[in-house]
């Protein structure tokens, strides 16, 4: 059982602790996935370019916001189905750099053949 | 009807261009050619009639130019198949029928009756092919030729480009019924393998379907949607692609985006045609012609 005085210590130096980051330093040490939200919407998404480093891990949350939809990014074997009133999360590492293509292979409509997107992936 | 040799020989003498390639199978086993018989027939393909923009500015001609210059082959062929869209994409249900009203119409002027179509994604996603059966009947069915049978397959009623367990359960019924040295022939809109995922150029579940055709010996995959001439092979199953009949497609990859080519004024009509296809049914080898859509003898 704590003393009060040594409650007192404790908590102050839980808040240094929080104050400086140090606390955070074992949360910080893991690699942070970078969220993306992209809204899929017949015949587009937004946004329809996206930069990301290699390396970097990601998560990407989708929405429809009108009938369901694909999201291919074939180089990186990263697919979903894409549903209205759902965000759906997909997870990946772009390992490589380059330029790539990301499209709706769910067919939607008469501009399909036109929704789709690039990634950029730079060092 | 003639021998393939023979209709090689008349087509060098008709000055119809160069002659056809020969595709056979790469497995040695010869099918059993027991009351077989050569034939021939022909491949149209992404006619997309009701297609309209500067990649044709003759889509309303195409078609029927394509039909009279099938019309004039001097030996006409046993029969014809259409490898899907038939008809360009549209959101409305009653310009969809319309569309498809108009091909039937069209391709009823062909000399030969016996026609089989399949349907493209443009024709079938939108709806999961309820037009389409409506106006063609089936989207996936068999029929056996001269000692060929053959196989059309549907990977386009599915909007995500699926062929789907339960007629992959039906195809597997179908072959177990065939000899593994049967010359077999698939008929598709889609490639079934991994042509060009980053242009759409793929069926999500054809690998299942091709893990299916592996045991048989002769296998040979004719199909269309990229709106040009294509051959690959996975495995010893040969995969060909055919000219479209409204605008030309780039090679895979050859530009950042797939978009159809640009009209050449020039060269009206350059990267659209059809295709013969000679069956030499005890070789399972298949002799492909390329036609382009006006002859010009």
């Amino acid at each position: 059982m704590m003393t009060s005085r040594r409650r007192l210590l404790y908590l102050a130096a839980a808040a240094f602790a929080l104050a400086s980051g140090s606390v955070g330093t074992y949360v910080m040490a893991q690699p942070r996935e970078r969220v993306i939200r992209i809204q899929a919407k017949r015949f587009s998404y937004t946004p329809g370019e996206l930069t990301l480093k290699k390396g970097e891990p990601v998560v990407l949350e989708l929405t429809s916001a009108d009938v369901m939809m694909g999201f291919n990014l074939p180089d990186f074997n990263v697919r979903a189905d894409v549903v209205p009133d759902k965000v759906t999360r997909v997870s990946f590492v772009p390992d490589k750099t380059g330029t790539f293509i990301f499209l709706c292979d769910i067919f939607c409509g008469d501009k399909h053949e036109e929704m789709h997107g690039q990634l950029t992936v730079v060092a | 009807m003639p021998s393939a040799i023979n209709r090689r020989q008349f087509l060098q003498l008709a000055g119809l261009g160069s002659v056809g390639v020969v595709f056979a199978s790469a497995l040695p086993g010869v099918a059993s050619a027991a009351g077989s018989e050569d034939f021939y027939f022909v491949q149209l393909s992404d006619t997309h009639w009701g297609f309209e923009g500067p990649p044709n500015p003759d889509a309303k001609g195409t078609l029927r130019k394509a039909v009279a210059s099938v019309n004039a082959l001097a030996q006409q062929p046993d029969f014809i198949v259409f490898t899907g869209d038939l008809t360009h994409t549209t959101d409305n249900p009653v310009e969809r029928r319309k569309r498809m009203s108009e091909f039937r119409q069209i391709v009823a002027d062909l000399r030969v009756k016996n026609v089989r179509f399949m349907p493209g994604e443009h024709d079938a996603s939108l709806d999961f092919g309820k037009a389409y059966k409506e106006f063609f009947g089936a989207t996936n069915y068999t029929f056996d030729h001269k000692g060929v049978h053959f196989i059309a397959l549907d990977n386009v009623s599915d909007p995500r480009a699926l062929i789907g367990e339960e007629q992959l359960a039906w195809l597997a019924a179908d072959l177990k019924e065939q000899r593994t040295d049967a010359p077999i022939v698939v008929l598709t809109h889609r490639p079934l393998f991994d042509l060009m995922p980053q242009w759409d150029w793929a069926t999500r579940d054809g690998a299942k379907a091709l893990d299916l055709l592996m045991p048989y010996k002769n296998v040979t995959v004719f199909y269309g949607h990229i709106h040009q001439e294509h051959h690959h092979r996975t495995g010893h199953i040969a995969h060909h692609a055919a000219k479209g009949l409204m605008f030309p497609l780039p090679a895979p990859g050859s530009q950042p985006a797939r978009a159809p080519l640009p009209w050449d004024p020039a060269q009206p009509y350059k990267g659209l045609g059809f295709r013969s296809v000679d069956a030499e049914v005890a070789q399972a080898a298949y002799e492909i012609t390329e036609f382009p859509v006006i002859r010009s003898t």
